[in-house]
């Protein structure tokens, strides 16, 4: 009787590409459905978008680049980059800057760099980055929580740039609780006045915070199954953590809590989803932790030292700069050998 | 201090926890399989020299006759696992992951099984010296059953860098759906107790630890019961379970977990005090010793979906693959894929016509259900499941990047070697990537490599041999040229008195003389010796001798 054969190991046990990439997406589900309870449909007008934009986007760069479609559109990594970036666009973004950001995220920030697993920078990061230098008003305009807004508003506004009569933009927006830190510490004012204010809630933002968990479970739930390493988000929130809390115990009228650094959405979206992205991040133990590390003390900085309000999205790109310079340095100690030295132990 | 600190247990890192189907096959005892019509024996079923063959073709031959015997050190002799007739010497396809033939001897079975004078028993290993129980041992051909086939006796004579400590049996099977090893461990309990002591006595160490998978207590149950019957000889030797992480099995990982000691990187378990044989080694020492029975059989699992009665057989070292699988009952419809040895580390084989070697512990026949998809690979995503999954530490991805794009410096430079192609990385790996494959290429080009520069290097060294070899041969032309012009000289300078001179002086005049005749008489008249300096010469030099 003859056989077909082929290299061992013979059994996979593993999940494929696909399924890492699904998980991701269910991971985002109850982080997406506290976004969209507190600041609208306009969350979902935005990742539908983003998907299709996506889809097309990928399908067309595969298409010119000769890749296979069937097995590459079906690794869903093209609509993983648009939820990520969905999700970190205010709700109400004209629709054309949510294209041009995947557009850009897609195009020139995956494809031409080579593509699924080349890409040296977050993808949804650079798309991020592009609509913040470009349309950094619109960037910056959130809705407030619960703005009223029915679905056919939200999608007459994000469409076609029309409000209902009797309603004002300026109405309908507030500012960030970072932005809202930011700007009032500027002012002088202390953080037990800031604090007070209707952006606050239990520990941070107002409706923020809930989001927050919510991207927070999803995230656990990642690192659970060993989607996400886990050194990443512990070492991008400890890293915060304790550089706000040196901070703050120093100084806490003129320096946010660390909570509130933390439980700013971003910085635990950021961790779960954002740096974990295993193409850009770093790949050995110790280098994801310090990798992790890097972002939460950069993304300190740029919100407690920078121009920006925010800074994960930058300081995501900047440690992607240096993930091959920590991988190179982090290498683990191989089996039998003593650390740091390349050549074999002495007998 | 003991190596095997108390009973707390070291872990490795990686590794995976992998279905181990030890149910298929461990339902009915160990079946001897019967005797095949045709024996295929490859010369080289282990690590080291092909044996030299010691029969002739149509010769008869009886059980346990010695056919070819190991030639040189690292070698390791080959019997008839039964009588008949040696009918051809030729290549035949073999188990081997090359899928490339190789010489085997073709026995003719005659079905009698007559036994062939056997070397006589050592009933009590301990009047024996180690030198004479190595010398059986080797003569017997046993090699390495867990799948290695190093040469046992050779394994028993380690090279005293470090006096050896521990002897550990490993009792952990290498792999999934491998039982051959839990089955011996049951049945044979007594006689791999037996094989212990006599390993211990030879290596002269007293602590012996046999590590056996958490899974197979019915093992441990039959190793302790047979301690006991054994009573204050087996002293020292103990049992201990191992968790059943794939791949505890591989020699390193259970040193690892018993001693907390990791073999050097490129070194072997003897730096470290420590020798491990597989438990089924064991046995056949045992056999060899007491019985004078060489290595003509070993316990094989012949399982899978892909198999109608998966069992445990002891069958003779050259049966077709064919012939097990028929005693087990055939294959079933949806057998897709022959296997030698575990679907981690084990190699496809296209025909089951190959026959089993002494290394051989699995035939598996896997069904697609229990294969990895067969899909294309797609691009490396970085996540790093192959290096949390590596029980050597290595970065498997990095290993996989260099490889791919030939750096094999680098390669080189991030472990290969240290790598132990245990599958693990490849197992895991989400965009289905041959991992393993990559690094069997890059280890074979670098071998290639170091072969090609070893050539080289040879080449060279002779090239500027001959160079230096006719640069002496002119230095030395040189010399005795200038030594005899010396001693001419020297000779002359003796001589310069004036006699000498006269006579050559005479000599010219005469010469001239001569000559000026001469060319007025005949200008044509040869001159040879016209002036009879010669002659002069010579009544010179005998003057001197006289």
């Amino acid at each position: 009787m003859q056989f077909s054969t082929a290299s061992s190991p013979h059994i996979f046990v593993g999940p494929s590409v696909s399924r890492i990439m699904r998980r991701v997406l269910y991971a985002m589900l109850p982080g997406i459905i506290a976004l969209v309870w507190f600041f609208g449909w306009g969350v979902l007008f935005n990742i539908v978008i983003a998907s299709v934009v996506a889809v097309l986007a990928e399908t067309l760069m595969l298409f010119l680049r000769g890749k296979s479609l069937r097995l590459f559109l079906g690794d869903c990594s093209a609509l993983v980059t648009a939820w990520l970036l969905a999700a970190a666009l205010p709700s109400l973004l004209p629709w054309w800057m949510t294209v041009l950001g995947v557009a850009f995220a897609i195009v020139i920030a995956k494809h031409l760099y080579g593509g699924l697993g080349h890409n040296p920078f977050n993808p949804a990061m650079v798309g991020y980055v592009i609509l913040l230098i470009s349309f950094p008003l619109e960037m910056s305009t959130w809705p407030s929580v619960q703005h009223g807004l029915d679905f056919a508003d939200t999608a007459r506004l994000i469409f076609l740039n029309q409000l209902p009569p009797d309603m004002m933009l300026d109405a309908l927006s507030s500012a960030t609780p970072l932005d809202t830190v930011k700007t009032q510490l500027g002012l002088g004012q202390s953080m037990a006045d800031i604090s007070t204010g209707p952006v606050f809630g239990i520990i941070a933002g107002y409706g923020w915070e809930w989001v927050a968990l919510g991207f927070l479970a999803g995230g656990l739930w990642l690192v659970y199954t060993r989607t996400a390493a886990w050194q990443i988000p512990l070492g991008l929130l400890s890293s915060l953590a304790l550089l706000a809390g040196i901070f703050y115990v120093l100084e806490p009228q003129a320096y946010a809590s660390p909570w509130f650094h933390v439980f700013s959405v971003s910085a635990i979206y950021g961790a779960f989803f954002i740096a974990t992205d295993p193409v850009s991040a770093s790949t050995t133990p110790r280098g994801r932790l310090l990798y992790g590390a890097g972002v939460g003390v950069l993304t300190f900085v740029i919100r407690v030292f920078g121009g920006y309000p925010d800074g994960i999205a930058f300081a995501v790109l900047l440690m992607n700069i240096a993930t091959p310079t920590i991988d190179q340095y982090t290498q683990p100690r191989v089996f039998g050998t003593v650390r740091g030295r390349t050549d074999q132990p002495g007998k | 201090m003991s190596l095997a600190r108390s009973f707390s247990q070291w872990r490795f890192n990686g590794g995976l926890l992998l279905d181990t189907h030890l149910a298929e096959s461990t339902q009915q005892p160990v079946l001897h399989s019967t005797l095949p019509e045709w024996l295929i024996l490859p010369l080289q079923q282990h690590i080291g020299t092909a044996p030299k063959i010691d029969v002739e073709i149509g010769q008869t031959v009886r059980k346990g006759q010695l056919l070819a015997h190991a030639d040189g050190y690292i070698s390791a002799a080959l019997h008839a696992p039964s009588s008949g007739v040696i009918t051809a010497l030729e290549e035949r396809p073999i188990a081997h992951p090359s899928g490339l033939s190789a010489l085997c001897l073709i026995l003719h079975t005659d079905g009698r099984d007559e036994w062939d004078a056997l070397p006589p028993p050592i009933a009590d290993y301990k009047t024996a010296d180690p030198l004479t129980l190595r010398q059986r041992i080797r003569q017997a051909g046993i090699v390495g059953l867990g799948g290695a086939a190093f040469p046992t006796s050779v394994k028993l004579n380690p090279v005293p860098t470090t006096p050896i400590q521990l002897l550990i049996l490993n009792g952990a099977e290498c792999e999934p759906y491998i039982t051959c090893d839990d089955m011996l461990m049951c049945e044979r309990a007594h006689d791999l107790i037996g094989g212990v002591l006599i390993m211990r006595y030879m290596l002269s160490v007293e602590e012996v630890i046999i590590g056996v998978e958490d899974n197979k207590p019915e093992a441990c149950a039959a190793l302790e019961a047979a301690l006991e019957k054994f009573g204050a000889e087996a002293g020292g030797i103990a049992v201990r379970q191992v968790p059943t992480i794939y791949p505890t099995g591989g020699e390193k990982q259970l040193i690892r977990v018993l001693t907390g000691q990791e073999v050097p990187s490129n070194g072997l378990p003897a730096d470290i005090g420590v020798i491990c044989q597989n438990v089924g080694t064991a046995v056949a020492v045992y056999e060899a010793v007491t019985q004078g029975r060489p290595l003509i059989s070993r316990y094989i699992t012949v399982t899978g979906s892909g198999i109608q009665q998966p069992r445990v057989m002891e069958a003779l070292i050259g049966t077709p693959i064919s012939e097990l699988v028929h005693q087990c009952g055939g294959y079933t419809e949806a057998a897709q894929r022959l296997i030698v040895g575990g679907p981690m580390m084990g190699f496809a084989v296209p025909s089951d016509e190959v026959p089993i070697v002494k290394g051989a512990n699995c035939i598996l026949v896997a069904t697609t259900a229990e294969l990895a998809p067969p899909v294309p690979a797609m691009p490396c995503i970085r996540c790093g499941a192959c290096a949390d999954v590596c029980p050597a530490d290595l970065l498997p991805q990095q290993l996989y990047w260099h490889a791919k794009t030939k750096d094999f410096d680098k390669v080189a430079d991030y472990h290969l070697f240290d790598c132990i192609e245990c599958g693990c990385c490849a197992a895991v790996c989400p965009s289905h990537i041959p991992l393993v494959q990559y690094y069997r290429f890059a280890k074979t080009e670098i071998w290639a490599r170091e072969r090609e520069r070893q050539q080289a290097d040879l080449a060279r060294q002779r090239h500027e041999f001959r160079l230096e070899r006719l640069e002496r041969d002119k230095r030395e032309k040189e010399t005795k040229l200038r030594k005899r012009k010396e001693a001419l000289q020297q000779k002359s300078a003796e001589k310069t008195d004036d006699t000498k001179k006269e006579v050559i002086e005479a000599a010219v005049k005469r010469a001239k003389a001569k000559k000026a005749s001469q060319k007025t008489a005949d200008p044509v008249a040869p001159v040879s010796d016209p002036v009879g300096i010669a002659e002069s010469l010579d009544s010179v030099s005998q003057d001197r001798d006289a």
